[in-house]
């Protein structure tokens, strides 16, 4: 896709994050379907309101010594979830 | 014995009562009657049970959950207990102002009915002027900005609307279809032959639902409920016995399945009498057919053990009398040539519409073995 303007994630009104207590860990969840979050998951869905940019969301996680990897991390993990419908 | 994981979702059906009378109905052949259901301060209990239990998402099904006067507080007890909340509706007798008082309450998404394309036919299957109802259903549900996802149990009789079924949940601008391909259990066994296509109509809807996934990726999630009866490969059975899901019906009863309440000698717990956590985890009909130690051959050797689960229990034993045996939609099943030959059907029987309880005429559809 050659978007003209960036993509701004933006979780879905009707999902719901939350932690799940049972299985002690956060989850997205959506009609039919749980994502269940690992690592920074939480954090990064919890930027994603519309208001930035794959790149900027990935600037705003403590990156450590490697912001190439984190920024490429943060972006796969965001498109897998656009594909599957979770995020717009 | 090992606690098993904690279970994924809930279905609660409120109640067994509903205005259409389709007959392909899944709900048992007796059905519960409206005062033995559940109290809505009951299935509050129910609720935070679950969620403790490590429930996420729970479905408000029914029969027609819009019958209960108290959905709305039902609806807001699950939203409180933290539990991802959908109707499964007919649509019939959702007005504004019950959907306004059902989104006040929290409710977060709905899935929608429908049984065919074509207004008539759609009524015509569902015994009742009904789908005008339900377009006008899915605008209010849009309207309101809720997730839609329009559900169709397809059969000989509206198979080859597939294609306009789709056009339809993309002009009532739905997010997700589901095409589920008829499963024979409860009401709908009965009907089993009126309701079986024809291998023909299968490849092309099989093919017209492939064809339509990938010219609407980004506009309509399509999912296909594969007819087992004609894939040679049996379903993985509620993704295994007492896995992922609990089903609690109007009356309290709690099962591994919402067919298994025609399983003979389960003796299905009740919430009146034990705790959720208690049924999930240590009683004997959840622990029956749990895991992989109850199966017999071919599947106790099978490399598809662990995908399939031996296939549906409930079909076992409404094909052979036991429940234990392989399921016979599975090509290497000792019992998959009986199962195949009823596929061989003309679909010339009539279908007999949902009625609360048992027609007079003994079922076509026993329990004999072949």
């Amino acid at each position: 896709m050659s978007d003209v303007l960036p993509w701004r994630p933006r979780v879905p009104a009707a999902a719901v994050l939350r932690h799940d207590r049972a299985r002690g860990t956060d989850v997205l969840l959506l009609p039919e379907r749980v994502v269940v979050l690992h690592g920074s998951g939480r954090a990064v869905l919890d930027l994603c309101d519309g208001s930035r940019t794959v790149d900027e969301i990935a600037g705003l996680l403590p990156a450590g010594a490697d912001t190439t990897r984190v920024r490429h991390e943060v972006s796969s993990f965001l498109h897998r979830l656009r594909a599957e419908g979770c995020l717009r | 014995m090992t606690t098993p994981p904690p279970p994924w979702a809930l279905l609660s059906e409120l109640t067994h009562a509903c205005p259409l009378h389709c007959g392909y109905c899944s709900n048992p052949l007796e059905l519960t009657r409206r005062s033995q259901e559940l109290s809505a301060s009951r299935w509050a209990d129910v609720f935070r049970q679950a969620a403790g239990l490590g429930v996420l998402h729970t479905h408000l099904s029914g029969g027609e959950p819009l019958l209960r006067r108290d959905l709305a507080d039902i609806t807001r007890s699950a939203v409180d207990a933290g539990l991802y909340t959908q109707l499964v509706t007919s649509g019939d007798g959702l007005s504004a102002q019950r959907l306004d008082a059902l989104v006040g309450a929290g409710l977060h998404s709905v899935q929608l009915s429908v049984q065919h394309a074509d207004p008539g036919r759609s009524d015509e299957i569902a015994g009742r002027r009904s789908f005008d109802a339900k377009r006008a259903a899915a605008r209010l549900v849009k309207g309101r900005g809720l997730p839609l996802g329009i559900n169709v149990v397809l059969h000989r009789h509206n198979l080859d609307a597939v294609d306009d079924l789709v056009e339809l949940a993309v002009d009532w601008r739905a997010d997700r279809i589901e095409l589920a391909n008829a499963q024979f259990y409860g009401w709908g066994l009965l009907n089993r032959s009126a309701l079986m296509p024809s291998r023909e109509q299968l490849q092309e809807a099989t093919e017209t639902v492939e064809r339509r996934r990938k010219s609407l990726a980004d506009v309509l999630d399509i999912t296909w409920v594969v007819p087992d009866y004609f894939s040679g490969t049996p379903k993985p059975c509620m993704g295994g016995w007492g896995a992922v899901s609990l089903t609690v019906t109007p009356d309290g009863t709690v099962l591994p399945c919402p067919a298994a309440a025609a399983l003979p000698g389960l003796d299905p717990p009740n919430v009146a009498d034990r705790s959720l956590r208690w049924i999930w985890e240590e009683s004997a009909a959840f622990n029956a057919y749990r895991g992989t130690a109850w199966m017999p051959p071919p599947c106790r050797t099978c490399e598809r053990r662990t995908e399939d689960f031996g296939g549906c229990r409930c079909q076992a034993h409404a094909l052979t009398g036991d429940a234990a045996r392989t399921d016979p939609a599975c090509s290497l099943s000792p019992d998959h040539a009986a199962l195949v030959a009823l596929t061989g059907t003309d679909g010339s029987p009539q279908l007999v519409p949902r009625r609360p309880t048992p027609p007079h005429r003994p079922a076509p559809a026993g329990h004999e073995r072949h």
